[in-house]
């Protein structure tokens, strides 16, 4: 369209002083602008999703790396072709992808069969971005969409192709500690069905627990592993302020909070730490929830926004058909969003009378 | 003085001051160039009509062009020389008006000018003089400063405000104006009071300029006497500082509502290049035919803050300084948030070009733009509050009819949206567009 050019009367072609002075660059204000650039956002987040990843080889062996290199693969590719068909500009280089691509292979079972990312990345990109209006426009978020669609269509492959932690892994040595009773269930699968003893029995005393959840040392998906890589990750965007700390705080201050009063066999007495190290959380709030397109702009709405999706976990974590239920709460919240940004809109200065209705 | 640094309290954007290419270079008086063209349109309102026929002979400071009906100001001869042509010529915004081209007489003597007492003059005398000499707002729109320090009686207007901020980059005009000449200011400062039968001044500087405002701040304490108060006030350093509403709100707390002027909540602001202008208007009697104007950017061999002849062409100045460099990219008249870009060089100074700027290819965004992505940097960024992402995104669509919800009309494309977006998006542009087509 015609705001998309700047009038550009040819650029630096001839070095004759006379005629150069005709070809200057003629386009509206502002004439400088930010050195920051979705590029750049992008590929710091894919920076900071990158340590879970190095420590999942570490814990589960190389199958994690190949089940996300294949995801993020397809993902790129599917891009690709979803711009070509649709007659886009294809902007695989802005990062965005290669995120979809990390998320979704961090929120399924490491053991899947290798096309079930692909048959992921499809829907993900080519459905929930492009058919939506590619970036920017897409109401739900890819990764988690494609996560969905394949946990309704794989059921069995998608809850039991958890990989054990490798006993000899060198980095349980180096913690000084061995894995005693490993399972393929995940630690919230087993306190849903089973309650807190069985995971005490299975995974050791609490204080065990809350170090190995922290740490990344228990069965799961690449995501699900790491509080404390993911929370580095996104105490790094907070500072580079690619991302606020709105929705992050609000999940989980909700989900702790909301743990605490339903999460036991009465009130009050759920146990806000674990349910907040467990299962996806961290990868939700800082990583998932925090997707631009897909999450409101003002920091009240962000803060309902968030306290929602912890809210909505809790719910499904407590009561749902699944152990976990972070992707589902985000998925839920996101169509939330046109709605929150109409009721919280930006403070207006001094707007004239009447401009506000 | 106070010792608060204050600011303005929403959005704003910080870019790269660039500033140190020029702020050291005195101010320098650029010889007359053979001949130049004055715009009849140099001022918020229609063009003047012009007082002078080709091949009339006229004198530094002759009255040569005048508005008689609305709004508008005097047009005076920058030289001393022969009308060669009235024509029409480029304008930085306008793209063609009137001009009167005239031919320097080498030989002719500068004009000068001795200060005389103003301070038995009355308050209309005293607009006279400014209204006479042509002043206008030079650091913005150029609405004629006879008709704003003539605020309708129903206004009670108790504060002046003097604008030293110049937020935008690269500029240093008034920096340079208020180390240079801090006593004609605070002197132009009084003369304003003495019009608004008000007492009470601040005067806002940004603290990137600490030079300045200590300049300002001994002129004024040798000055407040009169029952005058004269205070500097330091303010942060951060763009769009020098908007009027956003400075009023910084040093007072008071809002101007939409669509609505300064003297709505008590307060005038003027520039100080502009109370340097109503000085010399007042106290020497010298119109305001030639203004300091910086010339910046890496584009061009030597920078300065160069004291020029209104209706001298940038071609004549890049010349002085030197020639622009081969990879000179854009040039910009006014500063890189808010100014416009050129064509071409055969463009003659106004008095409202407060810089000048050739900027090369590496200086200036070249990136092409991509889809929203709702960051929300754009409404972090917006000082007035507004959606710039949403009015783009309905722009985009065909749809910038429907924009005036998002308030375009309460725009005064700052610029630091479009600065702040990841996607580079031209928001400025798509805004533009949206005032086009929108209803108010």
């Amino acid at each position: 369209m015609e705001a998309d050019k700047p009038i550009q009367q040819e650029e630096k072609s001839s070095a004759v002083e006379e005629t150069r002075h005709n070809m200057l660059t003629v386009s509206v204000s502002p004439h400088i602008k930010s050195r920051e650039s979705v590029e750049k956002i992008m590929w710091s987040v894919v920076a900071c999703l990158v340590p879970p990843l190095i420590l999942s080889v570490f814990v589960f062996g190389l199958q994690t790396l190949i089940i996300t290199l294949i995801s993020v693969a397809s993902c790129v590719a599917a891009e690709a072709v979803s711009q070509k068909l649709l007659k886009r500009p294809v902007t695989i280089r802005d990062g965005s992808a290669v995120i979809t691509g990390l998320l979704m292979a961090y929120v399924i079972p490491p053991g899947v069969p290798y096309w079930i990312p692909i048959l992921g990345a499809v829907m993900a990109i080519y459905v929930a971005k492009h058919l939506l209006g590619g970036i920017g426009f897409n109401i739900f978020n890819p990764a988690l969409i494609g996560r969905a669609f394949l946990m309704a269509t794989f059921p069995v492959a998608m809850t039991s192709a958890w990989l054990p932690p490798l006993r000899d892994a060198a980095i349980f040595t180096y913690m000084g500690q061995g894995v005693d009773a490993v399972s393929t269930a995940t630690p919230l699968y087993v306190l849903k069905h089973y309650g807190v003893q069985a995971l005490m029995e299975q995974f050791g005393s609490m204080s065990t627990i809350y170090r190995d959840f922290f740490m990344g040392l228990r069965p799961g998906c690449i995501g699900e592993t790491s509080a404390f890589l993911l929370l580095l990750g996104g105490i790094f965007l907070i500072y580079k302020r690619y991302i606020t700390w709105h929705i992050p705080v609000s999940v989980i201050v909700s989900v702790a909070f909301f743990t605490w009063i339903f999460g036991g066999d009465t009130l009050f007495t759920g146990n806000p730490l674990l349910a907040v190290l467990s299962g996806g959380v961290m990868l939700g709030a800082f990583f998932m929830a925090t997707d631009y397109v897909t999450s409101p702009t003002q920091m009240t709405a962000k803060l309902i926004f968030g306290a929602g999706i912890g809210a909505l976990t809790v719910l499904i974590r407590i009561k749902g058909g699944y152990p976990e239920g972070v992707c589902y709460a985000i998925l839920l919240m996101n169509p939330l969003v046109p709605a929150l940004e109409g009721w919280f809109k930006p403070k207006r200065f001094a707007p004239p009378k009447g401009a506000l209705k | 003085m106070t010792t608060d640094i204050l600011t303005f309290p929403k959005g704003g954007a910080h870019p790269a001051e660039s500033k140190e290419l020029a702020q050291d270079q005195a101010i320098e008086p650029m010889p007359t160039p053979d001949s130049l063209e004055i715009l009849l349109s140099q001022h918020f309102g229609a063009p003047a009509d012009p007082l002078v026929k080709k091949k009339d002979v006229v004198v530094e400071g002759d009255l040569i062009g005048e508005v008689t009906q609305g709004l508008g100001a005097n047009i005076h001869a920058s030289v001393s020389g022969t009308v060669k042509a009235l024509g029409m010529s480029a304008h930085p915004v306008l793209l063609k008006v009137p001009s009167i081209t005239i031919e320097t007489d080498p030989e002719a003597e500068a004009r000068v000018f001795s200060p005389s007492d103003w301070t038995g003059l009355s308050k209309e005398d005293l607009l006279a003089r400014i209204r006479q000499a042509g002043i206008v707002g030079i650091g913005g729109a150029g609405f004629p400063t006879h008709v704003k320090l003539s605020p309708p009686p129903e206004a009670e207007v108790d504060i002046l405000i003097i604008n030293g901020a110049e937020c935008e980059p690269y500029l240093t005009t008034d920096h340079r104006v208020m180390l240079e000449q801090p006593d004609a200011i605070i002197e132009g400062a009084r003369i304003i009071l003495t019009i608004l039968g008000i007492n009470n001044c601040h005067i806002g500087i940004e603290i990137n300029k600490p030079d300045a405002i200590e300049a300002l701040s001994q002129a004024a304490a040798r000055a407040s006497s009169n029952g005058f108060h004269i205070q500097v006030n330091p303010l942060q350093v951060k763009y769009p500082q020098g908007s009027e509403k956003q400075l009023i709100e910084g040093i007072t707390g008071r809002q101007v509502p939409g669509f609505g002027l300064p003297f709505d909540v008590g307060v005038i602001v003027q520039n100080v290049g502009t109370t340097k202008a109503i000085y010399d208007a007042v106290v020497l009697e010298k119109p305001l035919y030639e203004k300091v104007v910086t010339i910046s950017g890496r584009g061009i061999a030597r920078t300065a803050n160069l004291l020029v002849k209104i209706g001298t062409k940038v071609s004549d100045i890049a010349q002085y300084l030197g020639g622009t460099t081969p990879d000179l990219g854009k040039v910009i008249m006014g500063g890189p948030m808010m100014g416009f870009a050129v064509p071409d060089l055969n463009i003659p100074v106004t008095k409202t070009t407060s810089g000048i700027l050739f900027l090369t290819e590496d200086e200036i965004d070249t990136h092409p733009h991509g889809q929203c992505i709702r960051c929300g940097w754009c409404l972090e960024a917006c000082p007035m509050g507004l959606s710039p992402n949403e009015i783009g995104v309905y722009v985009e669509a065909g749809r910038a009819d429907e924009t005036s919800q998002f308030g375009v009309f309460e725009c005064f494309e700052c610029g630091c949206c479009a600065y702040t977006c990841p996607a580079k998006r031209p928001l400025v542009q798509f805004i533009r567009l949206a005032k086009m087509k929108a209803k108010k």
